[in-house]
């Protein structure tokens, strides 16, 4: 699978960035034996590929639990009591920030803005952003999903 | 009632307001409607900014917009009752929603379609003026374009405010077989959210921009560097993008004209530099996000080694109506050398909160006041970070600067791309200025030294001052490695994280100093 994603993006222009996505995408998160298959398609060093995968703080490389929570830790959330809301969060889910909770079921990671300034504090939890979270509804939205 | 016809209701779809529950509000609407036998046409719009008000729902009545808001989803019923469909009265009704003080006292010129349509009905666009501006682009020769662009005194909205006419020309008159339109939509300023509602709720008029763009200067091919952080926009834009491509707006012969754009979103992953333009064209070409020296200058020599146009989302959004109205009515807007609107974004700890485009030149308070309303808390204001994590905090006493770059600029502080995130009297300015070097050591791309060693060694030596060590030396310490960052970084990044822990050095010192234990 992971070769015939390399292959479909291989042609494109500065192809990398695209096809990693479409790895996590597909398996969510981007697995050690993907850099040597990328590396070969794409005719760049394994150093190359594994550089790439490590600068950014959203590709992964280990595998997520269930779902991911991304926790805002941005000044405009700052205003609002992202502190405190982190400090409930990792309490509440036992784990600290880039860990899964024990029953697999949550990966926590720290995010730096999603746009939802105005109604700070603001988590998002797989694609979905929700605002004005109080460790009150922090416990709710953790609870229902 | 409209006699016999259907009712146009209106719940935005855009992250904010869909963050505070607007799905479940349109879905209560649609099944109240439907178990009361009422007819109605559900138009999931973008938002108006007002996000204070947010989950805002409109109704329209012989033609005129009535508002409601906030509304949730166990509100509906009363709605209904209240006979809102007709624009009666409810403890939440706002009126026409035009007269809302709000937005009746802005100038809404980049963001004149925002909140008003259906982000992804090219009909809605193109009834509100969309594509006039392409339209008026493709009869011009190239360097008339870049004429009127420069002439409308837009400069680079993304924060560092160069002249956007210059830098088209410089791309115009650069050699090279293939060129590059390519949008910086890597919002990454916390406080910021104008580029991520252009896309969310306006996407067409950042796609004509960029085509107006790539036929002003001959480029052929277009990207947008789009945040990992804002899936729903990356949603929207690539939906839109197809649904251009079909109209024949985008592709090998846009509107008619024989000329070639081709259009694409390219999703960052990310890292807060590659907003820096250096970077983010590396990203684009598939590399760590590493910044480039300059020069060469990206117009010059820029994605995959061709001269390259890098712009901000608003800055392109700013195209169309400037080409479609002229340079004279867009420049009438603003003052000194800052014309235009400015589209200003009122974040944190603020009572109403969203976004506000007017021409420069009002005044911090006149923002944080008229249009803000004070703090989200009640809370007297005790300071205020203009232009994101690399920007400097604001003081009470320096809310009479006007917005503008230059005034901005006087008082060792930026507008950068127009956040302003507001805290109250409860702030440990402490806390900030340590997480202005905390960010940066989590962002720095590693390649200059005074970044990537300076910012680890700020939060120390911040640490250090907080825990009482030898207090008046590590402050004579952090002074001097502010300088050494400002003076030595290769980019913004570095030589900008300074900025707010020097703001708090100077302006608000008894927050900078040992902690009782």
């Amino acid at each position: 699978m992971i070769l015939e994603i390399a292959e479909r993006h291989a042609s494109r222009p500065g192809p990398l960035l695209p096809l990693l996505h479409a790895i996590q995408d597909e398996m969510g998160f981007i697995p050690s034996r993907a850099v040597p298959i990328v590396a070969e398609v794409l005719n760049l060093s394994r150093a190359e590929v594994h550089g790439v995968i490590s600068f950014y703080h959203l590709l992964r490389e280990t595998p997520p639990g269930r779902q991911i929570l991304y926790l805002c830790r941005a000044e405009a959330c700052q205003a609002m009591g992202a502190r405190d809301l982190e400090r409930h969060a990792k309490e509440k889910l036992g784990v600290d920030f880039h860990e899964t909770t024990s029953d697999g079921r949550y990966s926590l990671e720290p995010i730096y803005c999603l746009g939802n300034c105005a109604c700070s504090p603001a988590i998002m939890i797989d694609d979905f952003v929700y605002g004005r979270v109080t460790p009150k509804r922090f416990d709710m939205l953790v609870k229902e999903i | 009632m409209n006699k016999g016809g259907t009712v146009k209701v209106f719940v935005p779809r855009d992250t904010t307001s869909r963050s505070l529950g607007a799905d479940d509000v349109a879905k209560a609407i649609e099944g109240m409607a439907a178990s009361r036998g009422n007819s109605i046409t559900l138009v999931r719009n973008g938002s108006r900014g007002l996000y204070w008000l947010e989950p805002l729902i409109e109704v329209e009545v012989d033609g005129v917009r009535y508002a409601y808001g906030p509304i949730a989803s166990s509100d509906v019923g009363g709605l209904f009752d209240a006979n809102f469909l007709s624009a009666g009265d409810h403890p939440f009704g706002l009126g026409p929603t035009e007269h809302i003080p709000y937005l009746a006292e802005q100038d809404r010129l980049t963001f004149s379609r925002v909140g008003i349509i259906d982000p992804l009905s090219l009909d809605d666009y193109q009834a509100h003026g969309g594509y006039e501006g392409l339209a008026k682009a493709v009869e011009l020769e190239c360097d008339q374009i870049v004429e009127i662009v420069t002439e409308s005194g837009l400069r680079g909205r993304g924060g560092a405010a160069f002249p956007t006419g210059i830098k088209w020309s410089t791309v115009l008159s650069a050699e090279g077989l293939q060129k590059y339109v390519t949008c910086n939509a890597d919002e990454g300023d916390s406080g910021t959210f104008a580029d991520r509602m252009i896309m969310e709720s306006d996407p067409f008029v950042l796609i004509e921009g960029m085509t107006i763009a790539g036929i002003a200067v001959g480029a052929t091919e277009g990207y947008v560097y789009l945040r990992t952080e804002y899936p729903l926009a990356i949603q929207i834009m690539n939906d839109a993008i197809g649904i251009a491509e079909s109209a024949g707006l985008l592709g090998e012969n846009v509107m008619d004209s024989g000329k070639t754009f081709h259009l694409e979103v390219r999703e960052a992953a990310g890292a807060y530099i590659c907003g820096e333009e250096t970077s983010m064209l590396e990203s684009l070409e598939g590399k760590r996000g590493v910044i480039r020296y300059r020069p060469p200058l990206p117009a010059i020599k820029g994605l995959f080694g061709a001269p390259t146009i890098v712009n901000n989302v608003i800055t392109l959004a700013s195209v169309p109506i400037i080409l479609a109205r002229g340079a004279k009515f867009y420049q009438n807007y603003g003052t000194g050398r800052s014309r235009g609107t400015l589209t200003v974004q009122l974040a944190g700890n603020v009572k109403r909160g969203g976004l506000v485009e007017i021409g420069f030149g009002k005044t911090l308070r006149e923002l944080l006041e008229d249009f803000g309303g004070g703090s989200a808390t009640g809370k007297p204001i005790r300071a205020v970070q203009a232009g994101g994590p690399l920007g400097a905090y604001v003081h009470p006493s320096q809310f009479d600067t006007p917005l503008d770059y230059e005034a901005f600029a006087d008082v060792g502080a930026m507008i950068g791309h127009g956040g302003l995130v507001v805290f109250d009297e409860t702030v440990d300015m402490g806390e900030q200025a340590r997480f202005a070097m905390e960010f940066c050591a989590i962002e720095s791309c590693g390649k200059c030294t005074p970044c990537r060693i300076g910012a680890v060694r700020g939060v120390e030596v911040i640490d250090r001052i907080l825990g009482g060590v030898d207090e008046p030396g590590n402050l004579v310490l952090l002074r001097e490695l502010c300088d050494t960052m400002v003076v030595g970084s290769l980019c913004a990044l570095g030589g900008m994280a300074p900025f707010p822990v020097l703001s708090v050095m100077n302006h608000f010192p008894e927050d900078l100093r040992a902690r009782g234990s």
